[in-house]
């Protein structure tokens, strides 16, 4: 079996083992998305104007507070130190890992997100391009996120530092997700912003599984 | 004394001109005072450090 | 370029050019500040704000040179293991972070009566301030560990992905600028006139000499720092070795 499916698989069947961590960023997502009526009142059509910025802004939050999980385990049990020492392929394991996070979280925030915008009276000419929005941008979501989960493994205050570092770089996403489901909802093509956060996830794969694997080793080292 | 006081005014901005400026040299002074003050720090720290190593020395 | 990678070299060349960044610095912000707040006219369009302007654009200046001084020096790090391109990274960042806000602040005293409002949400203000935070982040990142080479190293790492995602946040932002083109507020593209370069230049060489003197210093300081932390060190390293002894 190839590095790649090993560490998929052996990911995939841990995150299995302990499906409540998905559930809880599922959950997260969801219960952060339903304060914004309450802040901001429950009117339709403010809700439904702000509808796509807010779940995009709730799901990078929710996959945010998933980010630690990719690392962090195989870090303090010394799982990490032994797939640098044999020599594995550094981007590749980064690259399994990834996926699996992504088929973990994103995969699930993803699934429910039409649920949520529901609630949010998002209408509807913006469901398939909001699904199709995050189909192309979590996956940059989990990438871009794996450099800093790498870099903080080993730090007091992890998480919020985490934060810090990863938020700014996801502001493209960001922009570009929300405005594929605002271009819907005003009656033009989705498809320009589509295909630029197509184009995020495939600069992200290229550049940030070396990032991280440069990460993981000096977090290693 | 009214030159003085109309070129204060800034043609009315002067709200604005000089905080800028007043920020401005807050900024630079600030980190030019903290640098020099913590290479003051090290260079105490640092002949502290040596004079006590070679008065150890002597003293074997 | 490898023979910058010797401290002791290194230092003789920045030690060299020290006094003269410094009193370079000290020549321009002497001239230059007379010309920028008294001696040169008030624009035609911004009328006395045009002075804001010149200290607002060479922080500015200075907040990209140090990233990209910062980015250099984390590269030159990582690829050739460079000590001092770390130390000039490390040293860089919290002027750069400064710097950064320097520019967000008059750049909010120059909006409020130019455009009536503190903050606009204008593609250069935004990505400025996402630069602050990136600054922030590196800051945050290289304090955060026991071990200060693995923050180096890390904080070195954010460095360079940082570089690499500026010119898509620029990119993204100025796209969703145009996008949400706020329709009260329309940013005046002024001309540039000539009786603005002088002070402008004068200004931007203060700045930029400015930075290069207490860069100087703070290598300075850096190494000590290094000096006195591998001093301690074998100090403990004998008194351990005298332990077993007793």
């Amino acid at each position: 079996m190839s590095v790649f499916s090993t560490v998929l698989a052996r990911d995939l069947r841990l995150a299995l083992r302990q499906s409540a961590d998905s559930l809880t960023v599922v959950a997260f997502f969801a219960i952060a998305t339903v304060l914004f009526p309450f802040g901001v009142g429950p009117e339709t059509n403010v809700l439904a104007r702000i509808a796509g910025g807010v779940l995009w802004v709730t799901a990078l939050l929710a996959a945010l507070l998933s980010l630690d999980r990719i690392f962090a385990v195989d870090f303090e049990d010394g799982t990490l130190d032994q797939l640098v020492l044999t020599g594995a392929p550094l981007p590749v394991v980064v690259l399994a890992k990834v996926c699996a996070h992504w088929l973990t979280t994103g995969v699930p925030l993803i699934l429910v997100s039409p649920i949520l915008a529901v609630t949010l009276h998002l209408p509807i000419a913006g469901y398939v391009p909001l699904v199709f929005a995050l189909l192309l941008g979590t996956p940059t979501v989990s990438l871009v996120g794996a450099v800093g989960a790498a870099l903080v493994l080993g730090t007091r205050r992890g998480g919020v530092l985490l934060s810090l570092l990863v938020l700014p770089l996801y502001i493209p996403v960001l922009i570009f997700g929300t405005a594929a489901v605002e271009a819907a909802l005003i009656g033009r093509a989705s498809t320009p912003m589509l295909s630029v956060l197509a184009g995020f996830m495939v600069l992200a794969l290229t550049f940030s599984p070396w990032a991280t694997a440069a990460a993981l080793r000096q977090a290693v080292e | 004394m009214d030159a003085i006081l109309k070129y204060l005014d800034m043609g009315g901005y002067a709200a604005w001109v000089w905080p800028a400026y007043g920020l401005a040299a807050v900024a630079l002074g600030g980190i030019l005072f903290f640098t020099l003050r913590d290479l003051k720090t090290r260079e105490r720290e640092f002949e502290a450090l040596r004079s006590a190593r070679r008065g150890g020395e002597s003293s074997l | 370029m490898h023979r910058f990678a010797n401290p002791t070299q290194f230092m003789r060349i920045a030690n060299a050019i020290y006094p003269w960044a410094a009193g370079l610095s000290a020549i321009l912000f002497l001239v230059g500040l007379p010309v920028a707040l008294v001696t040169s006219p008030p624009d035609y369009q911004q009328g006395e704000t045009v002075r804001i302007f010149y200290i607002h654009v060479s922080s500015a200046w200075m907040m990209m040179v140090v990233y990209s001084a910062m980015a250099g020096g984390s590269a030159a790090f990582l690829i050739w293991r460079h000590p001092m391109a770390n130390l000039v990274a490390k040293a860089s960042a919290p002027m750069g972070a400064s710097f950064a806000a320097l520019t967000l602040l008059t750049g909010m005293l120059w909006g409020q009566p130019m455009w009536g409002t503190f903050w606009v949400w204008d593609a250069r203000l935004t990505s400025t301030l996402i630069l602050f935070f990136l600054y922030l982040g590196y800051l945050a990142l290289g304090d955060a560990f026991e071990d200060s080479e693995r923050g180096d190293k890390a904080a070195a790492i954010l460095a360079l992905v940082g570089s690499v995602n500026l010119p898509i946040i620029h990119f993204s932002v100025e796209w969703w600028n145009t996008l949400h083109q706020p329709s009260i507020i329309k940013m005046t593209g002024f001309t540039v006139d000539g009786s603005i370069l002088l002070p402008l230049f004068l200004m931007l060489g203060a700045f930029t000499s400015y930075y290069v003197a207490v860069l100087v210093l703070r290598l300075r300081s850096e190494l000590l720092a290094a000096k006195i932390r591998n001093a301690r060190m074998s100090q403990v390293a004998v008194n351990q070795a005298a332990q077993p002894a007793e």
